[in-house]
């Protein structure tokens, strides 16, 4: 693994996109946090009229879970874009670290064989 | 609902692969397609045995009910407290200005002069609108915008339920999409009530005033107007009347949860205590139905009105 900063000083939930923090400094529990200026932040997934699975559309922030599936509702789906919401506290998320890109995903890179790539697949099975 | 319970809801969607794999010019779109026109197969000839006019002035009261708190609810954008407000109070407003867009057409063609939604959103005099005299009050504060939405959300949720069965199949179509439309409005001023109502001392005093604010502007909502009461024995319209129940017990219940004290039903004389401001002052009662308003109307149209009234042919 190659060196870098210390996971917990360099990723932080309040970017959105996935990068929380995972450090041993970084409150998780969470519930006995002092009061804050701004309404936390929350991830948000829809599954689409035709979407198989809940897919991440970004973040927002509201005071609690009611408020952000509401938010969600009203600034995610305006263009008929969903049949169902979750909403997850970003803080809640732990994500892998850039730093470990190489040593979690590179193995699987040359291992052809995990593909399905040598059978026949019907053409009426969708979504391999 | 619990956690588990509200996963357990979200498999509504059970034939994923049909309807993938259904025929249709959607495809591409995993997202964001698949619209209706909320009008579609409905026969739009004025129904046997009514009034063209007392149809189109039923359709201005309530169609410009919905266009002036439409424009009140703009004023809020960029302005409310987060950003997420701001597009959660923009999509409201545009729901009603669909409905709106939808009310006024309806006019035009039950008047039989043939006058398009624009004709008479941008080209009408203040005392040409109908609406109610609570749509058209300053914004005021966060709170007092908030109970004015509840109380005309509650009170519009009670009538569109009711016309969902006129025999105006248009008003019925109309109603019919508004319902949707309307309980969640009813629903986000509601729960902002309760976040108000039960949350700080200032939040709580600014929610008290609010109400008591806007208490004076309900009566007029009940009270029934000719057209009102015409089309109503021929089961087109609304007695309004009859609505009353209903918004009290909404009424009732969501203030109970936000811990505030039900306002004084002050009369309508009574009603010098508290507009959110001096210019808002109407006559006692008044009817927005008949056309009489307060010098806010007025303020509200020039601004709305400037661009169609300087660009007559203007298309945006």
């Amino acid at each position: 693994m190659t060196e870098g900063p210390a996971p917990a000083s360099g990723y932080t939930a309040e970017g959105g996109h996935g990068a929380v923090p995972t450090g041993p400094s970084v409150p998780t529990g969470s519930r006995t946090r002092a009061p804050r200026n701004s309404w936390p932040l929350w991830e948000v997934f829809v599954r689409g009229k035709r979407g198989l699975n809940h897919v991440h559309v970004g973040s927002l922030h509201a005071a609690d879970g009611e408020m952000a599936l509401s938010n969600a509702r009203d600034v995610y789906t305006r263009r008929n874009e969903g049949v169902s919401i979750w909403v997850v506290p970003a803080a809640e998320i732990t994500a892998s670290s850039p730093d470990e890109k190489d040593s979690y995903f590179a193995p699987s890179g040359d291992k052809v064989y995990r593909h399905p790539t040598f059978y026949e697949i019907p053409d009426n099975v969708p979504h391999m | 609902m619990e956690h588990a319970d509200r996963l357990a809801h979200t498999d509504d969607f059970a034939d994923a692969y049909g309807s993938i794999a259904s025929d249709n010019d959607e495809h591409r779109w995993a997202f964001g397609s698949g619209f209706d026109d909320p009008l579609a197969g409905v026969d739009t000839a004025v129904p046997s045995g009514v009034d063209g006019t007392d149809l189109a002035a039923y359709c201005l009261m309530l169609g410009d009910d919905a266009l002036i708190l439409s424009h009140r609810l703009q004023e809020w954008v960029s302005r409310a407290p987060e950003l997420e407000d701001d597009v959660a109070i923009a999509n409201i407003a545009l729901d009603l200005l669909g409905q709106a867009r939808l009310l006024l057409a309806r006019a035009g063609k039950a008047d039989g002069s043939d006058r398009g939604e624009d004709a008479y959103a941008y080209l009408r005099s203040p005392s040409e609108f109908r609406n109610v005299a609570l749509v058209e009050l300053d914004n005021g504060d966060f709170a007092f915008s908030l109970v004015r939405l509840l109380v005309f959300s509650t009170y519009r949720l009670a009538l569109l339920d009711r016309l969902r069965t006129s025999r105006d199949p248009v008003l019925a179509a109309i109603a019919a999409k508004g319902v949707k439309e309307v309980t969640y409005h009813r629903d986000y001023a509601a729960r902002w009530m309760l976040r108000l109502g039960d949350g700080t001392q200032e939040s709580h005093r600014r929610a008290t005033d609010a109400a008591a604010a806007a208490w004076p502007y309900v009566e007029e909502l009940f009270r029934p107007h000719d057209i009102e009461l015409k089309l109503a024995a021929a089961g087109i319209g609304v007695d309004p009347s009859t609505l009353r129940a209903e918004f009290d017990a909404v009424m009732t219940q969501v203030l109970a949860a936000a811990t505030l004290q039900p306002p004084v039903a002050d009369p309508p004389a009574g009603r010098a205590a508290a507009p959110p401001s001096d210019a808002t002052a109407v006559p006692a009662a008044a009817s927005g139905r008949n056309g009489e308003h307060a010098e806010v109307l007025s303020e509200l149209l020039a601004e709305m009105q400037s661009l169609a009234r300087a660009h007559s042919e203007a298309t945006w």
